[in-house]
Protein backbone atom coordinates (compact mmCIF):
# COMPACT_ATOMS: atom_id res chain seq x y z
CA UNK A 1 0.00 0.00 0.00
CA UNK A 2 2.62 2.22 0.59
CA UNK A 3 2.63 3.19 -3.33
CA UNK A 4 -0.67 4.55 -2.92
CA UNK A 5 0.64 7.43 0.04
CA UNK A 6 1.29 11.11 -1.01
CA UNK A 7 4.23 12.44 1.12
CA UNK A 8 2.92 15.94 1.87
CA UNK A 9 5.30 18.32 2.29
CA UNK A 10 5.19 18.73 6.35
CA UNK A 11 5.60 22.55 7.56
CA UNK A 12 7.19 23.39 10.91
CA UNK A 13 5.82 26.36 13.04
CA UNK A 14 9.03 27.95 12.07
CA UNK A 15 7.82 27.97 8.70
CA UNK A 16 5.53 29.84 9.53
CA UNK A 17 5.98 32.25 11.82
CA UNK A 18 9.06 33.44 9.93
CA UNK A 19 7.51 33.88 6.82
CA UNK A 20 9.50 30.79 4.81
CA UNK A 21 5.72 29.75 3.04
CA UNK A 22 3.12 32.16 1.68
CA UNK A 23 0.53 32.21 3.95
CA UNK A 24 -3.15 34.51 4.24
CA UNK A 25 -4.59 35.90 7.18
CA UNK A 26 -8.56 36.62 7.59
CA UNK A 27 -10.13 36.99 10.94
CA UNK A 28 -14.02 35.76 10.36
CA UNK A 29 -16.44 38.33 12.04
CA UNK A 30 -19.92 37.01 13.35
CA UNK A 31 -21.99 37.96 15.76
CA UNK A 32 -24.84 36.01 17.34
CA UNK A 33 -27.68 37.12 19.03
CA UNK A 34 -29.51 34.20 19.96
CA UNK A 35 -33.13 33.49 21.16
CA UNK A 36 -33.62 31.59 24.17
CA UNK A 37 -36.66 29.86 23.39
CA UNK A 38 -39.90 28.69 25.00
CA UNK A 39 -38.33 26.21 27.68
CA UNK A 40 -34.95 27.64 28.18
CA UNK A 41 -36.26 31.03 28.67
CA UNK A 42 -38.37 30.32 31.12
CA UNK A 43 -35.26 28.63 33.08
CA UNK A 44 -33.60 31.40 32.65
CA UNK A 45 -36.67 33.61 34.47
CA UNK A 46 -36.89 31.03 37.06
CA UNK A 47 -32.51 30.98 37.33
CA UNK A 48 -32.99 35.00 37.86
CA UNK A 49 -34.94 34.50 41.08
CA UNK A 50 -32.71 31.78 42.34
CA UNK A 51 -34.45 28.63 41.39
CA UNK A 52 -34.22 25.25 38.99
CA UNK A 53 -36.71 24.39 37.17
CA UNK A 54 -37.63 21.22 35.22
CA UNK A 55 -40.07 20.04 32.42
CA UNK A 56 -42.53 16.69 32.96
CA UNK A 57 -43.32 14.78 29.91
CA UNK A 58 -46.72 12.64 31.99
CA UNK A 59 -46.29 9.70 28.65
CA UNK A 60 -42.72 8.39 30.01
CA UNK A 61 -42.97 10.19 33.37
CA UNK A 62 -39.57 11.80 32.80
CA UNK A 63 -39.06 15.18 35.10
CA UNK A 64 -36.17 17.18 32.47
CA UNK A 65 -33.56 19.55 33.08
CA UNK A 66 -32.23 21.21 30.42
CA UNK A 67 -36.54 21.71 30.46
CA UNK A 68 -37.91 21.15 26.69
CA UNK A 69 -41.14 22.05 25.62
CA UNK A 70 -41.18 18.40 23.52
CA UNK A 71 -40.69 15.31 25.17
CA UNK A 72 -37.48 14.11 22.49
CA UNK A 73 -38.23 10.37 23.37
CA UNK A 74 -42.39 10.48 23.36
CA UNK A 75 -42.48 13.09 20.26
CA UNK A 76 -45.21 14.89 22.29
CA UNK A 77 -45.27 18.17 24.26
CA UNK A 78 -44.12 18.23 27.38
CA UNK A 79 -46.90 19.01 30.10
CA UNK A 80 -45.49 21.07 33.36
CA UNK A 81 -43.15 22.70 35.09
CA UNK A 82 -41.33 21.00 38.31
CA UNK A 83 -39.74 22.88 40.48
CA UNK A 84 -36.49 21.56 41.89
CA UNK A 85 -33.79 21.79 43.83
CA UNK A 86 -30.50 23.61 43.71
CA UNK A 87 -28.87 20.39 44.81
CA UNK A 88 -27.45 17.57 43.65
CA UNK A 89 -25.07 14.77 43.04
CA UNK A 90 -21.64 14.62 40.93
CA UNK A 91 -22.01 12.08 37.97
CA UNK A 92 -18.97 13.18 36.66
CA UNK A 93 -15.73 15.79 36.56
CA UNK A 94 -12.61 17.17 35.50
CA UNK A 95 -9.71 18.68 36.57
CA UNK A 96 -8.78 21.22 33.91
CA UNK A 97 -5.25 22.52 33.56
CA UNK A 98 -5.32 24.39 30.45
CA UNK A 99 -7.67 26.73 28.66
CA UNK A 100 -9.32 26.48 25.03
CA UNK A 101 -6.05 27.66 23.11
CA UNK A 102 -3.73 25.59 25.50
CA UNK A 103 -2.38 27.95 27.72
CA UNK A 104 -1.99 26.71 31.13
CA UNK A 105 -4.29 27.89 33.98
CA UNK A 106 -3.04 28.98 37.52
CA UNK A 107 -6.13 27.50 39.01
CA UNK A 108 -7.26 24.36 37.43
CA UNK A 109 -11.24 24.43 36.63
CA UNK A 110 -13.90 21.61 37.86
CA UNK A 111 -16.00 21.23 35.12
CA UNK A 112 -18.98 18.15 36.18
CA UNK A 113 -22.22 16.83 35.08
CA UNK A 114 -24.49 17.27 38.14
CA UNK A 115 -27.55 15.12 38.40
CA UNK A 116 -30.23 17.73 39.78
CA UNK A 117 -32.64 17.03 42.96
CA UNK A 118 -36.14 16.74 41.86
CA UNK A 119 -35.07 15.34 37.85
CA UNK A 120 -35.29 12.02 36.77
CA UNK A 121 -32.11 9.59 37.90
CA UNK A 122 -29.39 10.60 35.13
CA UNK A 123 -30.94 14.25 34.51
CA UNK A 124 -27.53 16.04 34.72
CA UNK A 125 -26.90 20.15 33.44
CA UNK A 126 -22.88 20.83 33.18
CA UNK A 127 -21.81 23.45 35.64
CA UNK A 128 -18.47 23.78 37.32
CA UNK A 129 -17.61 22.79 41.30
CA UNK A 130 -16.36 25.41 43.49
CA UNK A 131 -14.59 25.54 47.04
CA UNK A 132 -12.65 22.42 46.15
CA UNK A 133 -9.24 23.13 46.08
CA UNK A 134 -6.84 25.02 43.86
CA UNK A 135 -4.40 22.24 42.94
CA UNK A 136 -4.97 19.05 41.14
CA UNK A 137 -4.10 17.20 43.97
CA UNK A 138 -5.96 18.76 46.43
CA UNK A 139 -9.06 18.71 44.05
CA UNK A 140 -8.84 15.22 43.41
CA UNK A 141 -8.42 14.47 47.18
CA UNK A 142 -11.72 16.28 47.64
CA UNK A 143 -14.12 15.56 44.80
CA UNK A 144 -15.80 12.19 44.31
CA UNK A 145 -17.86 11.21 41.83
CA UNK A 146 -21.46 10.43 43.95
CA UNK A 147 -20.31 13.11 46.09
CA UNK A 148 -23.66 16.04 46.93
CA UNK A 149 -23.22 19.37 45.73
CA UNK A 150 -24.85 22.54 46.26
CA UNK A 151 -25.60 25.57 44.03
CA UNK A 152 -23.75 28.92 44.87
CA UNK A 153 -25.79 31.57 43.46
CA UNK A 154 -24.75 35.34 42.54
CA UNK A 155 -26.08 37.97 45.26
CA UNK A 156 -29.83 38.32 43.85
CA UNK A 157 -29.06 41.79 42.35
CA UNK A 158 -26.62 40.55 40.23
CA UNK A 159 -28.36 37.94 38.44
CA UNK A 160 -29.31 38.45 34.81
CA UNK A 161 -30.85 35.39 33.94
CA UNK A 162 -28.22 33.55 32.84
CA UNK A 163 -26.61 29.91 33.69
CA UNK A 164 -23.62 32.07 35.01
CA UNK A 165 -25.96 33.33 37.82
CA UNK A 166 -24.85 30.07 39.57
CA UNK A 167 -21.47 30.74 40.73
CA UNK A 168 -20.68 27.16 40.73
CA UNK A 169 -21.72 24.01 43.05
CA UNK A 170 -19.68 23.59 46.63
CA UNK A 171 -19.68 20.34 48.51
CA UNK A 172 -22.69 19.91 50.51
CA UNK A 173 -20.53 17.72 53.29
CA UNK A 174 -17.88 19.59 54.71
CA UNK B 1 -28.32 -7.90 2.51
CA UNK B 2 -30.10 -5.15 1.51
CA UNK B 3 -29.77 -3.98 -2.42
CA UNK B 4 -27.07 -5.02 -4.70
CA UNK B 5 -23.46 -6.28 -3.90
CA UNK B 6 -20.76 -3.42 -3.02
CA UNK B 7 -17.03 -3.52 -3.09
CA UNK B 8 -14.31 -1.63 -2.31
CA UNK B 9 -11.76 -2.12 -5.44
CA UNK B 10 -9.28 0.98 -4.69
CA UNK B 11 -7.51 3.32 -1.75
CA UNK B 12 -4.84 5.83 -1.13
CA UNK B 13 -4.29 8.99 1.54
CA UNK B 14 -1.75 11.33 1.80
CA UNK B 15 0.42 11.32 4.89
CA UNK B 16 -1.03 12.63 7.78
CA UNK B 17 0.76 16.06 9.54
CA UNK B 18 0.70 18.67 11.83
CA UNK B 19 0.63 21.25 8.63
CA UNK B 20 0.78 20.32 5.39
CA UNK B 21 1.63 23.11 3.07
CA UNK B 22 -1.00 21.78 0.36
CA UNK B 23 -4.31 22.95 0.69
CA UNK B 24 -7.39 21.26 1.04
CA UNK B 25 -7.92 20.65 -2.40
CA UNK B 26 -4.61 19.71 -3.43
CA UNK B 27 -4.62 16.71 -0.02
CA UNK B 28 -7.99 15.63 -2.04
CA UNK B 29 -6.76 15.58 -5.27
CA UNK B 30 -3.33 13.14 -4.22
CA UNK B 31 -5.73 10.83 -2.33
CA UNK B 32 -8.35 11.04 -4.85
CA UNK B 33 -5.85 9.94 -7.78
CA UNK B 34 -3.90 7.42 -5.57
CA UNK B 35 -7.30 5.60 -5.37
CA UNK B 36 -8.32 5.92 -8.89
CA UNK B 37 -4.63 4.82 -9.83
CA UNK B 38 -4.66 1.65 -7.49
CA UNK B 39 -7.58 0.56 -8.78
CA UNK B 40 -6.16 1.46 -12.50
CA UNK B 41 -9.37 3.51 -13.31
CA UNK B 42 -10.15 6.84 -14.26
CA UNK B 43 -12.58 9.41 -13.59
CA UNK B 44 -14.75 9.14 -16.26
CA UNK B 45 -15.55 5.61 -15.22
CA UNK B 46 -16.58 7.18 -11.86
CA UNK B 47 -20.51 8.05 -11.90
CA UNK B 48 -20.78 10.11 -8.91
CA UNK B 49 -18.90 11.43 -5.78
CA UNK B 50 -19.07 11.42 -1.98
CA UNK B 51 -17.30 14.18 -0.08
CA UNK B 52 -16.47 14.00 3.71
CA UNK B 53 -15.32 16.79 5.57
CA UNK B 54 -16.02 17.77 9.23
CA UNK B 55 -16.57 21.77 10.28
CA UNK B 56 -16.73 24.45 8.21
CA UNK B 57 -14.81 26.56 11.15
CA UNK B 58 -11.83 24.56 10.52
CA UNK B 59 -10.93 25.94 7.38
CA UNK B 60 -12.82 29.67 7.27
CA UNK B 61 -14.59 28.48 4.43
CA UNK B 62 -18.29 28.25 4.49
CA UNK B 63 -19.69 25.39 2.30
CA UNK B 64 -16.15 23.41 2.00
CA UNK B 65 -16.85 20.58 0.51
CA UNK B 66 -17.84 22.58 -2.97
CA UNK B 67 -14.57 24.56 -2.25
CA UNK B 68 -12.82 21.13 -2.27
CA UNK B 69 -14.72 19.56 -5.06
CA UNK B 70 -12.56 20.40 -7.86
CA UNK B 71 -9.63 18.19 -6.00
CA UNK B 72 -11.61 15.48 -5.21
CA UNK B 73 -13.07 14.83 -8.82
CA UNK B 74 -16.21 15.87 -8.68
CA UNK B 75 -16.27 18.12 -11.16
CA UNK B 76 -19.68 17.54 -13.49
CA UNK B 77 -20.78 14.99 -11.14
CA UNK B 78 -23.59 14.21 -9.17
CA UNK B 79 -21.61 14.83 -5.29
CA UNK B 80 -23.06 14.74 -1.75
CA UNK B 81 -21.59 15.79 1.31
CA UNK B 82 -21.46 13.39 4.18
CA UNK B 83 -20.47 15.16 7.31
CA UNK B 84 -21.71 13.67 11.12
CA UNK B 85 -18.86 15.20 12.70
CA UNK B 86 -15.72 12.49 14.13
CA UNK B 87 -18.36 9.97 12.14
CA UNK B 88 -17.72 11.55 9.06
CA UNK B 89 -14.78 9.10 7.61
CA UNK B 90 -17.21 6.00 8.26
CA UNK B 91 -20.57 7.60 7.02
CA UNK B 92 -18.89 8.46 4.19
CA UNK B 93 -18.34 4.84 3.09
CA UNK B 94 -21.62 4.10 4.26
CA UNK B 95 -23.11 6.61 1.82
CA UNK B 96 -21.01 5.21 -1.35
CA UNK B 97 -22.48 1.76 -0.12
CA UNK B 98 -26.13 3.27 -0.48
CA UNK B 99 -25.49 4.93 -3.63
CA UNK B 100 -25.03 1.91 -5.32
CA UNK B 101 -26.58 -0.71 -3.41
CA UNK B 102 -29.51 1.43 -4.44
CA UNK B 103 -29.29 0.99 -8.07
CA UNK B 104 -28.34 4.42 -8.89
CA UNK B 105 -24.93 4.49 -9.43
CA UNK B 106 -22.38 1.53 -10.24
CA UNK B 107 -19.09 3.80 -9.36
CA UNK B 108 -18.54 5.90 -6.65
CA UNK B 109 -15.19 7.94 -5.71
CA UNK B 110 -15.05 8.42 -1.75
CA UNK B 111 -13.04 10.93 -0.25
CA UNK B 112 -12.24 12.76 2.90
CA UNK B 113 -10.30 15.29 3.57
CA UNK B 114 -9.51 18.05 6.68
CA UNK B 115 -7.01 20.70 7.36
CA UNK B 116 -7.55 21.88 10.24
CA UNK B 117 -4.26 23.51 10.79
CA UNK B 118 -5.30 26.66 8.84
CA UNK B 119 -7.81 27.43 12.27
CA UNK B 120 -5.20 29.92 14.62
CA UNK B 121 -4.52 30.21 17.25
CA UNK B 122 -5.72 26.19 18.04
CA UNK B 123 -8.22 24.18 15.90
CA UNK B 124 -9.42 23.72 19.85
CA UNK B 125 -11.47 27.18 18.58
CA UNK B 126 -13.63 25.54 16.28
CA UNK B 127 -14.95 23.38 18.61
CA UNK B 128 -16.08 25.83 20.85
CA UNK B 129 -18.97 26.07 19.12
CA UNK B 130 -20.34 22.90 19.65
CA UNK B 131 -21.68 23.32 22.99
CA UNK B 132 -24.96 24.95 23.77
CA UNK B 133 -24.86 28.87 23.34
CA UNK B 134 -27.46 29.61 26.30
CA UNK B 135 -26.70 26.78 29.11
CA UNK B 136 -23.05 25.96 28.51
CA UNK B 137 -20.48 28.35 26.34
CA UNK B 138 -21.16 31.18 29.14
CA UNK B 139 -19.26 28.69 31.63
CA UNK B 140 -16.10 28.78 28.92
CA UNK B 141 -16.01 25.17 28.26
CA UNK B 142 -13.30 23.94 26.10
CA UNK B 143 -13.89 20.42 24.07
CA UNK B 144 -11.23 18.43 26.56
CA UNK B 145 -14.07 18.84 29.04
CA UNK B 146 -16.68 16.44 27.34
CA UNK B 147 -13.64 13.77 26.87
CA UNK B 148 -12.36 14.26 30.61
CA UNK B 149 -15.54 13.99 32.03
CA UNK B 150 -16.90 10.83 29.78
CA UNK B 151 -13.74 9.32 30.38
CA UNK B 152 -13.96 9.88 34.21
CA UNK B 153 -17.43 8.42 34.57
CA UNK B 154 -15.94 5.45 32.69
CA UNK B 155 -13.14 4.70 34.93
CA UNK B 156 -14.98 5.45 38.07
CA UNK B 157 -18.22 3.32 36.81
CA UNK B 158 -15.72 0.19 36.34
CA UNK B 159 -12.40 1.37 38.18
CA UNK B 160 -10.11 1.10 35.62
CA UNK B 161 -7.06 2.80 36.32
CA UNK B 162 -5.23 5.62 33.70
CA UNK B 163 -2.83 2.47 33.06
CA UNK B 164 -5.54 0.64 31.72
CA UNK B 165 -6.71 2.87 29.74
CA UNK B 166 -2.68 4.32 28.60
CA UNK B 167 -2.07 0.83 27.03
CA UNK B 168 -3.94 1.71 24.29
CA UNK B 169 -2.15 4.99 23.55
CA UNK B 170 1.20 2.54 23.75
CA UNK B 171 -0.10 -0.30 21.23
CA UNK B 172 -1.31 1.95 18.85
CA UNK B 173 1.25 4.69 19.07
CA UNK B 174 3.88 1.91 18.21
CA UNK B 175 1.61 0.17 15.72
CA UNK B 176 1.38 3.63 13.90
CA UNK B 177 5.61 3.14 13.24
CA UNK B 178 4.76 0.90 10.78
CA UNK B 179 2.11 2.99 8.84
CA UNK B 180 4.25 5.00 6.02
CA UNK B 181 1.43 7.78 6.45
CA UNK B 182 1.65 8.03 10.29
CA UNK B 183 2.28 11.54 12.07
CA UNK B 184 2.82 10.63 15.51
CA UNK B 185 4.59 6.49 15.81
CA UNK B 186 6.55 5.68 17.86
CA UNK B 187 8.28 2.17 18.57
CA UNK B 188 9.38 2.96 21.69
CA UNK B 189 6.59 4.53 23.34
CA UNK B 190 5.88 3.49 27.09
CA UNK B 191 3.15 3.21 29.40
CA UNK B 192 5.37 5.49 31.91
CA UNK B 193 5.85 8.55 28.87
CA UNK B 194 1.77 8.53 28.83
CA UNK B 195 1.54 8.78 32.61
CA UNK B 196 4.37 11.59 32.74
CA UNK B 197 2.89 13.63 29.99
CA UNK B 198 1.29 17.12 30.58
CA UNK B 199 -2.05 17.16 32.80
CA UNK B 200 -4.83 18.27 30.40
CA UNK B 201 -8.03 18.06 31.54
CA UNK B 202 -8.01 15.11 34.41
CA UNK B 203 -7.91 12.56 33.90
CA UNK B 204 -6.88 13.33 30.32
CA UNK B 205 -3.09 13.83 29.65
CA UNK B 206 -1.29 14.74 26.69
CA UNK B 207 -0.41 11.41 25.29
CA UNK B 208 -4.13 10.31 25.97
CA UNK B 209 -4.82 12.23 22.89
CA UNK B 210 -4.86 12.03 19.09
CA UNK B 211 -3.03 15.17 17.42
CA UNK B 212 -4.51 17.10 15.26
CA UNK B 213 -3.52 16.77 11.51
CA UNK B 214 -3.99 17.70 7.31
CA UNK B 215 -4.71 15.22 5.57
CA UNK B 216 -6.97 13.40 3.33
CA UNK B 217 -8.32 9.62 2.68
CA UNK B 218 -9.86 8.29 -1.03
CA UNK B 219 -11.40 4.49 -1.19
CA UNK B 220 -13.08 3.88 -4.78
CA UNK B 221 -16.33 1.51 -4.58
CA UNK B 222 -18.08 -0.39 -7.04
CA UNK B 223 -20.94 -2.29 -8.11
CA UNK B 224 -20.72 -6.26 -8.64
CA UNK B 225 -20.68 -6.48 -12.01
CA UNK B 226 -18.01 -3.97 -12.41
CA UNK B 227 -15.86 -4.61 -9.13
CA UNK B 228 -15.42 -8.36 -10.53
CA UNK B 229 -13.53 -6.38 -13.85
CA UNK B 230 -11.65 -4.27 -12.04
CA UNK B 231 -9.73 -6.65 -9.39
CA UNK B 232 -9.47 -10.26 -8.30
CA UNK B 233 -9.69 -9.11 -4.97
CA UNK B 234 -12.71 -6.94 -4.09
CA UNK B 235 -13.21 -6.11 -0.54
CA UNK B 236 -17.07 -6.48 -0.22
CA UNK B 237 -19.22 -4.58 2.48
CA UNK B 238 -21.17 -6.80 4.07
CA UNK B 239 -22.98 -4.73 6.73
CA UNK B 240 -23.40 -0.85 7.64
CA UNK B 241 -25.47 0.58 10.62
CA UNK B 242 -25.74 3.77 12.09
CA UNK B 243 -27.03 5.69 15.39
CA UNK B 244 -27.68 9.19 16.73
CA UNK B 245 -28.58 9.08 20.74
CA UNK B 246 -29.81 12.19 22.57
CA UNK B 247 -27.95 16.30 21.75
CA UNK B 248 -28.88 16.09 25.87
CA UNK B 249 -25.24 14.82 26.58
CA UNK B 250 -25.46 15.52 30.34
CA UNK B 251 -28.58 13.37 30.49
CA UNK B 252 -27.09 10.47 28.89
CA UNK B 253 -24.74 7.51 30.61
CA UNK B 254 -21.68 8.71 29.95
CA UNK B 255 -19.85 5.36 30.91
CA UNK B 256 -21.45 3.56 27.37
CA UNK B 257 -22.21 4.26 24.21
CA UNK B 258 -25.35 3.19 23.19
CA UNK B 259 -25.54 4.74 20.14
CA UNK B 260 -22.59 2.88 19.01
CA UNK B 261 -24.23 -0.91 20.11
CA UNK B 262 -27.76 0.46 18.10
CA UNK B 263 -25.10 1.36 14.97
CA UNK B 264 -23.64 -2.43 15.74
CA UNK B 265 -26.34 -4.17 16.06
CA UNK B 266 -28.04 -3.48 12.62
CA UNK B 267 -24.07 -3.55 10.83
CA UNK B 268 -23.97 -7.43 12.34
CA UNK B 269 -27.68 -7.93 11.47
CA UNK B 270 -27.40 -6.71 7.76
CA UNK B 271 -24.11 -9.04 8.00
CA UNK B 272 -25.59 -12.23 9.54
CA UNK B 273 -23.08 -12.02 12.44
CA UNK B 274 -24.60 -13.98 15.70
CA UNK B 275 -21.79 -14.20 17.33
CA UNK B 276 -19.29 -10.67 16.60
CA UNK B 277 -16.38 -12.01 18.98
CA UNK B 278 -15.40 -15.09 16.86
CA UNK B 279 -16.91 -13.27 13.38
CA UNK B 280 -15.04 -9.95 13.26
CA UNK B 281 -11.11 -10.57 12.67
CA UNK B 282 -9.83 -7.24 12.69
CA UNK B 283 -11.43 -4.41 14.30
CA UNK B 284 -10.60 -0.68 13.94
CA UNK B 285 -12.33 1.39 16.57
CA UNK B 286 -12.48 5.03 16.57
CA UNK B 287 -9.77 6.49 19.22
CA UNK B 288 -9.42 10.22 19.03
CA UNK B 289 -8.79 9.31 23.11
CA UNK B 290 -7.39 6.29 24.16
CA UNK B 291 -10.17 5.41 26.70
CA UNK B 292 -12.31 5.80 23.47
CA UNK B 293 -11.18 2.65 21.77
CA UNK B 294 -12.07 0.64 24.97
CA UNK B 295 -15.09 2.73 25.10
CA UNK B 296 -16.49 1.33 21.03
CA UNK B 297 -14.85 -2.24 21.42
CA UNK B 298 -17.91 -2.35 24.04
CA UNK B 299 -20.52 -1.00 22.13
CA UNK B 300 -19.31 -3.12 19.47
CA UNK B 301 -19.99 -5.80 21.93
CA UNK B 302 -16.51 -7.27 20.85
CA UNK B 303 -15.58 -6.85 24.79
CA UNK B 304 -17.66 -6.96 28.21
CA UNK B 305 -18.74 -4.04 29.47
CA UNK B 306 -15.96 -2.36 31.55
CA UNK B 307 -13.36 -5.46 30.31
CA UNK B 308 -12.28 -4.05 26.75
CA UNK B 309 -9.08 -2.94 28.95
CA UNK B 310 -8.35 -7.00 29.38
CA UNK B 311 -8.07 -7.43 25.61
CA UNK B 312 -5.51 -4.66 25.48
CA UNK B 313 -3.62 -6.03 28.55
CA UNK B 314 -3.47 -9.91 27.47
CA UNK B 315 -2.38 -9.03 24.04
CA UNK B 316 -5.07 -10.16 22.39
CA UNK B 317 -5.92 -6.76 20.69
CA UNK B 318 -2.33 -6.89 19.56
CA UNK B 319 -1.46 -6.93 15.62
CA UNK B 320 -0.72 -11.12 16.11
CA UNK B 321 -3.27 -11.40 18.91
CA UNK B 322 -6.82 -13.19 18.43
CA UNK B 323 -8.76 -10.25 18.07
CA UNK B 324 -6.31 -7.13 16.40
CA UNK B 325 -7.42 -3.79 16.83
CA UNK B 326 -6.51 -0.83 15.74
CA UNK B 327 -3.41 -2.61 13.80
CA UNK B 328 -3.30 0.10 11.85
CA UNK B 329 -2.01 2.58 14.64
CA UNK B 330 -5.14 4.69 14.47
CA UNK B 331 -5.91 8.08 15.07
CA UNK B 332 -3.89 8.14 18.39
CA UNK B 333 -0.66 7.35 16.28
CA UNK B 334 -1.57 7.89 12.31
CA UNK B 335 -3.37 11.42 13.02
CA UNK B 336 -6.72 12.74 13.45
CA UNK B 337 -7.93 14.34 10.45
CA UNK B 338 -11.12 14.13 11.98
CA UNK B 339 -13.40 12.91 8.60
CA UNK B 340 -10.19 11.75 6.95
CA UNK B 341 -9.13 9.04 9.83
CA UNK B 342 -12.15 7.46 9.76
CA UNK B 343 -12.07 6.87 6.23
CA UNK B 344 -8.28 5.91 6.99
CA UNK B 345 -9.57 3.13 9.08
CA UNK B 346 -11.90 1.54 6.07
CA UNK B 347 -8.69 1.81 4.45
CA UNK B 348 -7.34 0.19 6.72
CA UNK B 349 -9.59 -3.10 6.40
CA UNK B 350 -9.52 -2.56 2.53
CA UNK B 351 -5.76 -3.60 3.00
CA UNK B 352 -5.84 -5.73 5.44
CA UNK B 353 -7.66 -7.59 3.87
CA UNK B 354 -6.16 -7.79 0.39
CA UNK B 355 -2.68 -9.09 2.45
CA UNK B 356 -1.32 -5.26 1.61
CA UNK B 357 -1.21 -3.88 4.60
CA UNK B 358 3.20 -4.90 4.57
CA UNK B 359 4.89 -4.21 7.45
CA UNK B 360 1.11 -4.07 9.91
CA UNK B 361 -0.01 -7.06 8.33
CA UNK B 362 -2.11 -8.94 10.87
CA UNK B 363 -1.51 -12.89 10.07
CA UNK B 364 -3.37 -15.72 9.34
CA UNK B 365 -5.08 -14.45 7.01
CA UNK B 366 -8.01 -12.42 7.88
CA UNK B 367 -11.80 -12.69 6.54
CA UNK B 368 -13.95 -10.14 7.92
CA UNK B 369 -12.79 -6.73 9.65
CA UNK B 370 -15.34 -3.94 11.03
CA UNK B 371 -14.09 -0.05 11.12
CA UNK B 372 -16.19 2.35 13.25
CA UNK B 373 -16.13 5.62 14.00
CA UNK B 374 -18.10 8.50 16.22
CA UNK B 375 -18.58 12.04 16.97
CA UNK B 376 -20.83 14.86 16.92
CA UNK B 377 -21.45 15.89 20.07
CA UNK B 378 -20.26 12.39 21.17
CA UNK B 379 -23.86 10.68 20.09
CA UNK B 380 -23.14 9.49 16.51
CA UNK B 381 -21.82 5.58 15.68
CA UNK B 382 -21.10 4.95 12.36
CA UNK B 383 -19.98 1.00 11.18
CA UNK B 384 -19.25 -0.61 8.31
CA UNK B 385 -17.96 -4.30 8.02
CA UNK B 386 -15.81 -5.67 5.20
CA UNK B 387 -15.30 -9.10 3.88
CA UNK B 388 -13.13 -10.61 1.64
Amino acid sequence: MERWVYPVTSLRPEDVEQGRVCITRTPLRGEYAWDAGVAIGRFLTELKAGRLVGRRCRACGRVMIPPRMFCEQCFRPTDEWVPLADTGTVITFSVCTISWDMRRLDVPEVPAVIAIDGASPGMGIMHKLGEVGRTLEEILDRVRIGMRVQAVWKPAGEREGAITDILYFRPLER
Amino acid sequence: MAGRRVAIVGAGMTKFVRRALETGQELAWEAASKALESCEMTLDQIDAVVLGSAPDAFDGVHMKVEYLSPGAGAWGKPTIRGYVGGGTGVFAAIQGWYHIASGMFDTVLVVCEEKMSSCHPHPQAAFNYIFDHTLERPLGPNLLWIFALEMNAYMTKYGLTKRDIAMVAVKNKRNAADHPAAQLGDPHITVEDVLNSEVLAWPVQRLDVSPTSDGAVAIVMAAEHIARRVTNKPVWVEGVGWSLDTQYWTNRDLSYPTYVEEAARKAYAMAGIKEPRKEIHIVEPYDPFDYKELHHLEGLLLADRGKAAELIALGIANRDGDMPVTPSGGLLGVGNPIAAAGLMKVAEIFWQLRGEAGKRQVPGQPRRGLAQAWGDLMQVGTVIILGI
